[in-house]
């Protein structure tokens, strides 16, 4: 019954989409905008429709219904309700449900936000969300078809892939990426919307997905923050990014539309880049694809790489589509894409736009060819390589630290063209903080180029960006006698996506500290202990005082209680450990990590004594990685800052909010 | 004329830029990328196969290891069948590390025919395959919990 229910329901949905997305231009060619309210309706109906096959997905896994084959893939009488749940994206074939599902909402609410829209970019918009949608509904029924008949219907499953049942953040980290990766769809199906229209030349386009923008921007921030607290938590070697293919998935399209964030401001602003943008957004689009390709066909071996199968060649034949599609469609709307403005001084705010915009979109390239190399490599030599963390961070280090200078200089810049003596005093603070951290990290013991600049451009970065609040609320408080915090935040939501991005840029800076430090100052040591046995460190002493065995409803535990010494003192005890899953012939190593401001320690369990009269631990003290968290809270915070509405502006309130920076302006 | 100069001007800066973008990813490729090799493959390369970054796969030879635990000093061959290479690591070896057991050893390999091991790893199918007496979880675990040392 379930089963039936959500298969019809999807197959109901192709329909739908089918008929909508050929209905829609029809409907638009003839000029009837009264026909408009059948297309907006077939983008609800599939919402609708993907919403109930969803939750009869879900129904099914919780109710253990192994006659659905996806159910009997993954599902198991010992999971936990909260795994159950959360393996509807632990395969690939839920994973693909899922997706279906954030784009049908997205698209519905896309939709009806904008539907009174005049001109014919909503209409053009909606069909293109309903293209995509159907590729999705093609491979629901197609390739990734979830809801297969079992027979006949077995007792119990082999429950979620063990890794992927480990930690919580499993059930935070899918979601979000998908939130991000389908989200970026919207201003994609705009762009294109745009172009069919050839309501290009105006910015209507981007002022529609603005806030939708900077939405699937932060999802997708959050979601590689998340992931790589995940891999850190979870896999026991210490580390959060390792330039994974997977990894590189995510990060490539966010390279892009980080990139596409600061490149609108100069259309917005100048009126240039115009055709530049409408590629930044079909790129990041196709890259999202892409990155589904990657680690949803198999063609890499990794947690994300749930099967091998035809499905991949669907992914290569959907991305050849939107390639000639869409060249053609730039190709058809090129004359429409001069710039009204051009370039007035090389020390300009557009510079360092410019500037910003080469070095995403040649990190971008670097990442790509990084992660696609090994993949040409057999295709066409027939050699099996892999290119690994030494080619990224020789490659993209140089990139990165030129970012996260031009994140301090750009801010600091006005647009047009700049004026020494008021640059000097933008600079200063930051100048000065910058010195101060990376004279702190030479006394620490830092020796390389890259990590010293990384810490001198981080509090530099760091000094601009803070200054802009400081000095911005001050004004406020001159003009106003308003206190200090109600003029920062009066300041703030005047302009939210001025600020919004300068709160983006802080927890950048977060981050890279994180980054830098631990990558720089990271120690490690093994050691095999008897109860009662510590090691020592970077000056943290761990000692061993037992090994224990525990069982959980769906597994066995093995863990070894250590306690962090302050002297005679047990400042905490942490229990790193082994658990083992009925259905893995391996044991999953689940370290665990106890946080500091300072730095983390570390603790994984790497093998044991049958009898329990010793354990290998390996102790990691980890410099300032919580920063790369709190880094991450941070800049989804800028996101929300620069998606919530803005304050409606009375009267007299554009100058107040421009009266900081005029007085700069015009000294 | 102006214009046409300044497009064909911008036209060449951006195809400098292509090239020397080009040439810098074939220069990082070409000094990192990292060969998947077996034992048989890394001996055919003779003098070539020294001090590269490399992927060794095969199997653990039956009664080759030497594990320490004190100085967590690991040593084992693997093998493909034809070829043996001698591989010296430092640290625990995973769990599932045992003779016979198909492992990915990353390192290079050195003029003293040893192959000096960064990382172990094990390569486990993942097809669910019963496991042998004794390594069962609930055996080891409660072979733990019995244990009179405990």
């Amino acid at each position: 019954m379930t089963r039936l229910l959500a298969f019809n329901a999807i197959v109901v949905a192709l329909a739908v989409t089918t008929l909508g997305a050929i209905f829609g231009p029809i409907a638009v060619r003839k000029g009837r905008r009264d026909w408009l309210m059948y297309l907006y309706a077939a983008v609800y109906t599939n919402f609708a429709l993907v919403t109930l096959s969803t939750l009869a997905l879900i129904y099914g896994l919780v109710s253990h219904d192994f006659s659905i084959s996806y159910v009997a893939q993954v599902g198991s009488r010992a999971t936990p309700t909260f795994y159950t749940i959360i393996s509807l994206w632990g395969a690939l074939e839920g994973s693909i449900v899922f997706w279906a599902w954030v784009l049908a909402m997205y698209a519905a609410a896309v939709v009806w936000f904008n539907r009174k829209r005049e001109g014919n970019l909503v209409p053009y918009a909606a069909v293109t969300l309903l293209v995509v949608a159907l590729f999705f509904h093609i491979l629901l029924v197609g390739p990734a078809n979830p809801f297969l008949p079992v027979f006949p219907v077995p007792f119990d499953g082999p429950g979620p892939n063990p890794l992927l049942q480990n930690h919580i953040l499993m059930g935070v980290h899918p979601p979000l990426l998908y939130l991000g990766y389908v989200g970026l769809t919207v201003p994609f199906a705009f762009a294109v919307g745009a172009m069919l229209s050839g309501e290009v030349a105006d910015d209507g386009w981007i002022k529609v997905t603005r806030r939708w923008t900077i939405t699937a921007w932060g999802f997708l921030t959050a979601a590689i923050i998340a992931g790589m607290w995940w891999s850190y938590e979870v896999l026991g070697w210490g580390g959060y990014w390792a330039w994974d293919p997977v990894e590189n998935a995510s990060f490539i399209p966010w390279l892009t539309c980080t990139a596409y964030l600061h490149s609108v401001m100069v259309q917005e602003r100048r009126g240039m880049l115009k055709l530049w943008n409408l590629n930044l957004m079909v790129g990041t689009f196709v890259l999202t694809i892409l990155g589904t390709f990657l680690t949803r066909s198999g063609i890499i071996s990794s947690v994300h790489a749930f099967t091998q199968g035809t499905i991949g060649y669907y992914f290569l034949a959907f991305i050849g589509i939107v390639l000639v599609a869409t060249l053609f469609l730039v190709a058809g709307n090129s004359d429409k894409l001069a710039s009204d403005g051009r370039l007035d001084a090389p020390l300009s705010r557009e510079t360092a736009f410019l500037l910003n915009n080469l070095f995403f979109t040649v990190f971008m390239f670097t990442v790509l060819i990084g992660t696609l190399f090994p993949l040409v490599a057999e295709a066409v030599r027939g050699v099996k390589v892999s290119v690994g963390e030494p080619f990224f961070n020789k490659m993209t280090l140089p990139m990165m630290v030129a970012l996260i200078f031009l994140m301090g200089v750009g801010p600091a810049l006005p647009w047009k063209k700049a004026a020494g003596p008021e640059l000097k005093g933008k600079l200063l603070p930051g100048a000065i903080l910058g010195v101060l951290f990376a004279a702190a990290a030479l006394v620490a013991g830092a020796r390389g180029a890259y990590s010293v600049l990384a810490f001198l451009f981080a509090g530099f970065a760091l000094g601009v960006n803070v200054r802009e609040f400081v000095v911005g609320a001050n004004a406020r408080v001159r003009a106003h006698g308003e206190s200090w915090l109600v003029a920062l935040s009066r300041l703030v939501s005047g302009n939210r996506r001025r600020y919004g991005g300068y709160t983006a840029h802080i927890g950048v800076v977060l981050v890279t500290l994180g980054v830098a430090a631990s990558s720089t100052f990271k120690q490690e040591q093994e050691a095999t202990l008897k109860p009662g046995e510590s090691i020592t460190v970077a000056g943290h002493t761990l000692r061993f005082k037992a090994a224990w065995g525990r069982e959980e409803q769906q597994r066995q535990v093995i863990g070894a209680t250590m306690e962090w010494m302050d002297g005679e003192r047990v400042r905490a005890t942490i229990e790193p450990r082994m658990n083992y899953y009925p259905t893995q012939d391996a044991p999953v190593p689940t370290p665990e990590v106890k946080s500091t401001l300072r730095g983390d320690i570390y603790l994984n369990l790497m093998a044991f004594k049958q009898d329990g009269s010793n354990v290998t631990v390996k102790v990691i003290w980890e410099p300032l990685v919580p920063w790369i968290w709190m880094g991450g809270l941070v800049l989804c915070l800028g996101a929300l800052i620069g998606v919530l509405p803005g304050r409606k502006r009375t009267a007299d309130a554009p100058v107040v909010v421009r009266a900081p920076a005029l007085a700069e302006a015009q000294p | 004329m102006t214009t046409k100069k300044t497009k064909w001007g911008a036209l060449a800066a951006v195809g400098v830029l292509v090239i020397a973008f080009g040439w810098l990813i074939y220069g990082g490729l070409d000094s990192n990328v990292v060969y998947f090799l077996t034992p048989k493959e890394l001996l055919a390369k003779g003098a070539q196969g020294y001090d590269k970054p490399m992927r060794l796969g095969g199997q653990v030879k039956p009664g080759s290891v030497v594990w320490d635990e004190q100085k967590l000093d690991l040593r084992f061959a693997v093998t493909d069948g034809t070829g043996e290479i001698l591989v010296h690591s430092k640290g625990a070896p995973p769990q599932m590390f045992k003779d016979g057991q198909g492992v990915v050893v990353e390192g290079r390999y050195g003029h003293d025919g040893v192959f000096k091991s960064t990382s172990v790893m094990v390569k486990h199918s993942n097809e669910y395959k019963a496991p042998a007496k004794g390594e069962r979880p609930s055996e080891m675990y409660k072979s733990l919990m019995e244990s009179p040392a405990r």
